[in-house]
């Protein structure tokens, strides 16, 4: 099912306006036919008739015992069953599947631990925003509330991390509630809902007919932007003499990029994309500083603190990109434009709030701001851009080599993105590695980078970079892992290797859990309290001969010279699953950094050397 | 940190009170007072909130209230322009020595005696916090045996009704009575292009 557009939304809005009950229209498929004579069939019939009728292609998930049921007729189904080794491992892949297409990702798991093993990447993708449909079998209705056999309540465990979620009473409800779950995760603000079914519910017969009529009252999402903001942002555009255009994860959701590109050149401003944006904006245009926040470059760091307007399109403001808030960017004005109202004004007060569908905002903000350059009103940012091209000289990202003659991991994930390609989808699991994949591959298209921002999900990479490698099998595929990471999820390569998902996994192995240990050397006198993994010391687990166990071929890399060759190596084989243990020193660390609680002016480009900025001599 | 009375009309299906308490809970919100009963419509219900909490936490938490699927509504009653009551049950000591002046409080308040016991009377009142307040204060002599109370339902004054039937015309949410969205954002729930 393809993501619904702005237009769809807003005439499907429309619609709901103007006739009520409504038809799910295109959300399900086959908007305005005519519904589909009342078919006798079980619950679970009409479940997974359901997913078809949505165009599921995929779904993630194990069976047991509450969900076993729906496990029969999906077996004779269109529907593809990826069969996970652990319910995290769905969620992610679900997650990753969303993340790479667009689409609604779909895991399913039984009642109980089944359903309390997608805790972690539920809220992961409601961190983050990913259309997720999570279907869960829950102990027949008469045993509810009894603390029967593997019963949790998950509807109520998942109350605060999903944009909402159903328990399912009665067979006759199952369509309606699945065209309204895939509605509600892929529309407005998207984020995961959770299908709680009891058993009897599945058992029990019923009727299918298709298309259901949705009963969403109270849901509403704004998606056209008011045209009094969009002529107040653009009027700031053209009048501020340090703008900066700061881009989150809401442009690539909304399918934004092409006018992002298009507004950032009308205007000449510079262009920071989060973590959660990496790839909206091509990282090898002229006006891309690069990441802002914690881990960013100094020019995007420092062009958010001097800006004196900042147009935020579908962020949010995150602790890690604003450090400190009562330091954050003094002198700026904020356009703040989100889908979310609940989003502007929550961390930073907006001076021109707009609510709206990142599209939609940006092509009228195109027209806004043609119309302000047509009537003579436009700045010259030539000083603006003096500034910032002077400290993108003096601070590129970089590193520097150890003396001890250990690997560098920066080296290695370089190499890997100039190898690969910006036609490689990366997937990062969260510390440093994470933020070095970030910092030195180039991003050129939307869709390539997929990560844990919010939550910050440690074993995120390797279930997601299966679930994105589902969705586009053609695409290579790179998990680039930690060693800590990797020992959390890597169950998923036998998934992998068995089904016929041939993802590559990058191990940056340096023995320890990374990013807790730069913290440790910085804030903690060098005393690493639990973070030598050994993986290193004494190779347990060697990841080659577990690769090798999970059906994977294991490669491993020690040294500068052999990193393009075992890349190459990893590059060539298509039929199975690639592992490859990049040894690296353990002492490398993530600059620039914003430590934190302190603000962004504090920024240290690399450990001990604060940037000069021209303003520090007044 | 003021008191704030909110109106919230939700749809009546399971698990919508929960929803609605625990977002005050998880942003760390004390409700005061919570009631809940159906409206004119029965697939609507009406839940009033009183929360003590400063501007700014308050139009956040609206705003993430606004957000639930089941939320249809949300208004804020100026304890000015709308009616607000309590009911208080209480049972007081009353032997008959000061029966008399119990019942002379009880004329006092309007309030109306419900049940009487040889050395009780329970007492019904409706009020304002404050009124109900200033009962139980004159009534604490005496001795409370015990009480309950309800939660404050509240309802705007004139012929205006917040409840004009949003199933079926969700977007035509009346205007002029006041909402959390800040009025340079537009209502919050789209119906403003």
């Amino acid at each position: 099912m393809a993501r619904p557009t702005p237009q769809l939304l807003a005439q499907r809005a429309a619609k709901r306006a103007s006739a009520d009950p409504v038809a799910p229209g295109p959300g399900g498929p086959r908007g305005g036919a005519p519904a589909s004579p009342q078919t006798p069939v079980t619950g679970s019939v009409s479940l997974v008739k359901s997913l078809e009728a949505l165009g599921v292609e995929v779904a993630f998930g194990i069976p047991g015992g509450a969900i076993l049921p729906a496990y029969d007729p999906l077996m004779d189904s269109s529907v593809r069953h990826v069969l996970v080794r652990h319910e995290q491992g769905a969620g992610h892949a679900a997650t990753g599947y969303a993340q790479a297409t667009g689409r609604v990702g779909v895991c399913i798991a039984t009642s109980g631990p089944g359903a309390t093993n997608l805790v972690t990447p539920l809220t992961d993708a409601y961190m983050d925003s990913v259309p997720v449909v999570a279907i869960t079998g829950q102990v027949p209705s008469g045993a509810i509330g009894s603390d029967a056999f593997q019963e949790a309540d998950i509807g109520g465990i998942t109350l605060p991390i999903t944009k909402h979620n159903y328990l399912v009473q009665t067979p006759g409800e199952i369509p309606r509630v699945l065209a309204e779950a895939f509605h509600l995760a892929s529309t407005g603000r998207p984020g995961p809902v959770l299908v709680d079914i009891p058993k009897d519910v599945l058992q029990a017969a019923t009727t299918f007919a298709w298309p259901p009529v949705m009963d969403l009252a109270g849901y509403r999402p704004t998606l056209h932007p008011h045209g009094k903001q969009i002529a107040a942002a653009a009027r700031l555009l053209t009048s501020a003499a340090r703008p900066i255009l700061y881009v989150g994860g809401g442009v690539l959701k909304a399918g934004a990029t092409e006018g992002l590109r298009r507004l950032a050149e009308l205007t000449g401003a510079p262009v920071t994309t989060t973590l959660m944006a990496r790839g909206a904006f091509p990282d090898s245009h002229r006006q891309h500083l690069g990441m802002p926040g914690m881990h960013g470059t100094v020019t995007a760091v420092s062009g958010l603190q001097k800006a004196d307007l900042i147009v935020a399109l579908g962020a949010r403001f995150d602790d890690r990109v604003t450090g400190r808030l009562d330091s954050f960017a003094p002198g700026a004005m904020v356009v703040h434009a989100d889908i979310d109202p609940a989003e502007i004004g929550k961390n930073r007060h907006a001076d021109v709030p707009i609510v709206g569908d990142a599209r939609h905002v940006i092509d009228e903000l195109i027209a806004a701001v043609e119309a302000e350059h047509a009537a003579g009103r436009r700045t010259d940012l030539s000083a603006w851009w003096a500034y910032l091209d002077d400290l993108r000289e003096r601070y590129p990202l970089g590193w520097e080599e150890h003396a001890d003659g250990t690997l560098a991991p920066q080296h290695v994930i370089k190499r890997l993105g100039e190898i690969v390609g910006p036609s490689g989808i990366y997937v990062a699991g969260v510390g440093q590695h994470q933020m070095w994949a970030s910092q030195f591959i180039s991003y050129e298209q939307p869709g390539t980078w997929l990560n844990s921002g919010g939550l910050g999900t440690m074993g995120y990479a390797v279930p997601a970079a299966m679930g994105a490698k589902v969705a586009r099998p053609d695409a290579s595929v790179w998990a680039i892992d930690g060693d800590g990471c990797f020992q959390m999820t890597n169950q998923e390569l036998a998934t992998c290797a068995l089904d016929g998902i041939p993802i590559k996994v990058a191990v940056i192995n340096n023995g320890s859990l990374g990013m807790v240990r730069q913290w440790q050397t910085l804030f903690y006198a060098e005393r690493y309290s639990n973070t030598d993994l050994g993986t290193h010391k004494q190779r347990v687990p060697d990841f080659v001969k577990l690769a090798e166990a999970l059906g994977c071929v294991g490669l491993r890399c020690e040294s500068a010279e052999d990193v393009d060759a075992t890349i190459a190596a990893a590059m060539a084989v298509n039929d199975a699953p690639v592992v490859v243990d990049f040894v690296v020193g353990r002492d490398a660390m993530v600059w620039p950094m914003v430590a934190a609680g302190t603000g962004n002016d504090e920024i240290m480009s690399a450990r001990g050397v604060r940037p000069i900025f021209d303003d520090d001599d007044a | 940190m003021s008191r704030h009375t909110l109106s919230v009309l939700v749809e009546n299906k399971p698990g919508v009170l929960a929803r609605v308490a625990g977002l005050f809970s998880r942003r760390g919100f004390n409700i005061d007072s919570l009631a809940v009963g159906e409206t004119e419509s029965k697939e609507v219900s009406r839940i009033t909130i009183v929360v003590n909490v400063a501007d700014s936490p308050l139009e956040q938490v609206t705003k993430q209230l606004n957000k639930l699927v089941n939320v249809l509504k949300i208004v804020e009653l100026d304890p000015a322009e709308s009616v607000q009551r309590e009911l208080l049950l209480v049972k007081v000591r009353a032997e008959r020595a000061v029966r008399a002046q119990v019942m002379e409080t009880v004329n006092l308040f309007r309030a109306r005696v419900v049940d009487v016991a040889p050395d009780t009377l329970t007492i019904e009142a409706t009020g304002t916090t404050d009124k109900l307040d200033a009962l139980l204060r004159d009534l604490e002599p005496f001795g409370i045996k015990e009480m309950v109370q309800s939660g404050l339902v509240a309802i705007g004054r004139g012929s205006r009704s917040i409840t004009a039937t949003p199933t079926t015309t969700p977007t035509a949410t009346p205007t002029a009575t006041p909402t959390y969205a800040p009025t340079s954002l537009g209502p919050s729930r789209g119906s403003h292009q």
